[in-house]
């Protein structure tokens, strides 16, 4: 079996798959109002996208600690005819289970975003910011990070337009920079982002003893959270919520979309978004892939594991090697990147979601009720 | 919540009252304290915290008449400073409180202070250990709301009622898996003690009636302010004192008590009101239960 990933399930991911030499997989978070996402990115050009309900994909590797038991070898496969994606666990004794999971094609869709551009950077074990997010209530939807020249890092609960200042409490946690790798602050700032998707990726990285980076600037632009490992990257991109006295919708602009076959016109404020605050998600992932030698006869994709917060994959390369012995010539690595965009909750805007028309591009999904 | 019209008065207060609640904060982390805030958490949406100068008191008030429980708990010995004011009514979530020192379990220090930021604010200063050299802080900032002096009448301690049995209770562990398994039968639970030192708790539905007897608790010895013989000496020791409460007010009580009390008493008065009384080092705990009609 690959890595042990924690595997948390979150009903409102929907994984969207790209099959062809490489396996990537790409989530994306459902609104509150139930409000489905515009767009689906995919792999590189020539692949297949198809789009399966998370819960159907993560229902297959429900059981992690029994499944490392039992799995030798995961295939992941499309029957086109069928419609039908098909996951077979091979599993110990000769015992195959097999999955078929129904599946829609969608259309791709890369968006744009460059951490190097951002001015603040920090990193830090993943243990750490989760003794730090431990002290906000399980329910809070958003956090404020702060930063400061002088070293101090803070976190405070968000409060937003619908909750009564003289009725909340404040939580803040203010961390000193020693307890950082990295500390890389241009001026002072804030961004305020999903705690709930953050904590999504935290308790991956937290179970794999990642280390964290985030990326930042001033509110508004997106906050991009990498992690990095010899066998995985993952890139979160969460947007901010832009400071309500500056006039710029800074955030639209860098999450211009490109289609993968350039005839998908870039994506619009208008477009997109409904106003200012609405906050969107876009995971961005990179894997390296080593090819599995035999591929026509036996392919072996590597293991999976989907995640919630951020889509990800893990590669057993480890698994490979045992199984088929020492691979002379193996492919080079390929490279893709793949996105997800996903329109969440409104902040201040209590109302309108002009749902169709933020689906531009990919085809509504399967009705999500 | 009160509107703050005497803040500036209470401002005034609030400076005198720093001192004690520094020492405050790490008495509330202990964990009966702390079980005692949870409980308050799921009794009420809001209760009143009385500083005075050297203690603190949580009050909870019901209206006795509509069956409501009240709850009187002091917590002492804390150095106070003298001061013109020196008492304090706040008004607050105790949900809030309950969170803020949830995770302060492991601290280094807490530090309570009262604070004027957006709003009168419990500030609840939490230092915890980290890897690094410097400390992490966490501060929670409780909104109060600030309870004007005329109304400080609503919120007296209780005197002690004229009861005809006090008994103390026996092992609170044992006496709430009784009346939890009760609960799935009755909503009310009958509540019967003599002066040997026995107690029943009862139900009785048109099915079946279970009783659980207890022996051997002993009576607390009263005297009464006079120094004069207590009234219930003339009472035969046999004959028992009943009333009949609400079961589920009675399991908030004995769910809270995470931690065995270092005593643990009631005194009821027939078919009135079932007085309860906690005790744990610094914390005194008095539950008040009316009995149903």
């Amino acid at each position: 079996m690959g890595k042990n990933l924690g595997v948390n399930l979150q009903d409102s991911w929907v994984l969207s798959l790209a099959l062809g030499g490489e396996l990537a997989s790409h989530g994306y978070s459902r609104g509150a109002e139930s409000h489905f996402p515009s767009c689906v990115a995919g792999g590189a050009g020539g692949d297949r996208v198809v789009s399966v309900p998370s819960q159907s994909f993560l229902g297959v590797f429900r059981s992690l600690p029994s499944l490392e038991k039992t799995v030798e070898k995961c295939l992941i496969s499309l029957n086109p005819q069928a419609s039908r994606l098909v996951v077979q666990l091979h599993c110990k004794y000769g015992v195959t289970k097999t999955h078929n999971l129904s599946f829609q094609e969608c259309e791709l869709l890369q968006a744009v975003f460059n951490k190097e551009l951002c001015t603040n950077t920090l990193r830090a074990p993943a243990r750490v910011l989760v003794d730090a997010v431990v002290h906000f209530p399980v329910m809070l939807a958003e956090v404020t990070l702060g930063v400061s020249p002088a070293g101090k890092v803070s976190f405070r609960n968000y409060l937003d337009e619908d909750t009564e200042p003289n009725r909340t409490m404040v939580t803040e946690l203010c961390l000193s920079e020693d307890e950082f790798q990295d500390v890389q602050v241009q001026q002072q700032s804030h961004v305020t982002f999903c705690l709930k998707e953050f904590r999504g990726l935290l308790s991956f990285a937290e179970s794999s003893n990642l280390l964290l980076n985030i990326h930042f600037d001033s509110p508004g632009r997106p906050a991009i959270f990498t992690l990095s490992d010899p066998l995985l990257e993952v890139h979160l991109v969460l947007a901010t919520l832009s400071d309500p006295n500056s006039s710029s919708q800074v955030r639209s602009t860098t999450l211009q979309a490109q289609p993968a076959n350039g005839a998908f016109p870039p994506a619009t404020p208008d477009d997109d978004f409904t106003g200012d605050d609405i906050d969107s998600f876009m995971i961005a992932m990179e894997t390296t892939c080593k090819e599995g030698p035999g591929l026509p006869s036996s392919p072996t994709f590597p293991q999976r594991r989907p995640h919630p917060g951020a889509a990800l994959e893990s590669e057993s390369s480890a698994m490979e090697s045992d199984l088929e012995g020492a691979v002379p010539g193996t492919p080079p690595q390929k490279k893709f990147r793949s996105l997800f965009f996903g329109s969440v909750l409104t902040q201040s805007q209590a109302g309108t979601h002009p749902g169709p028309s933020q689906d531009v591009l990919a085809e509504d999904s399967e009705g999500e009720s | 919540m009160f509107f703050p019209t005497e803040l500036q008065t209470t401002t005034l207060q609030a400076k005198f009252f720093c001192p004690v609640l520094e020492v405050l904060g790490s008495h509330l982390i202990k964990p009966y304290p702390i079980g005692v805030i949870n409980t308050i958490a799921k009794l009420a949406k809001t209760c009143t915290l009385r500083l005075t100068v050297d203690k603190l008191y949580f009050i909870l008030t019901d209206k006795v008449a509509n069956g409501g429980v009240s709850m009187w708990c002091e917590l002492s010995q804390m150095e106070g400073v003298a001061a013109e004011y020196n008492e304090i009514y706040l008004e607050l979530t105790p949900e809030n409180l309950s969170r803020a020192l949830k995770t302060a379990q492991n601290a280094k220090t807490v530090k309570i202070k009262l604070t004027n930021k957006h709003c009168p604010c419990l500030t609840v200063a939490v230092e915890l250990p980290s890897l690094s050299s410097s400390s992490r802080i966490v501060t929670h900032d409780i909104p109060v709301g600030v309870i004007p002096r005329r109304l400080w009448n609503d919120f007296r301690e209780p005197s002690v009622p004229d009861f005809d049995v006090s008994i103390y209770l026996p092992v609170l562990k044992t006496m709430k898996s009784v009346v939890e398994r009760m609960k799935n039968l009755s909503n009310c639970i009958m509540l019967e003690a003599n002066l040997n030192g026995e107690m029943n708790l009862k139900i009785e539905t048109d099915l079946v009636s279970v009783t659980t007897h207890f022996k051997g608790l002993g009576n607390p010895p009263w005297v009464s302010e006079d120094g004069s013989q207590n009234s219930t000496q003339d009472r035969d020791p046999e004959s028992m004192a009943e009333a009949r409460i609400d079961i589920r007010k009675l399991l908030q009580l004995l769910a809270g008590q995470q931690v065995n009390p270092t005593k643990a008493l009631c005194n009821i008065v027939s078919k009135r009101i079932v007085h309860f009384i906690l005790l744990h080092e610094e914390v005194s705990l008095q539950y008040l239960i009316p009995a149903l009609a």
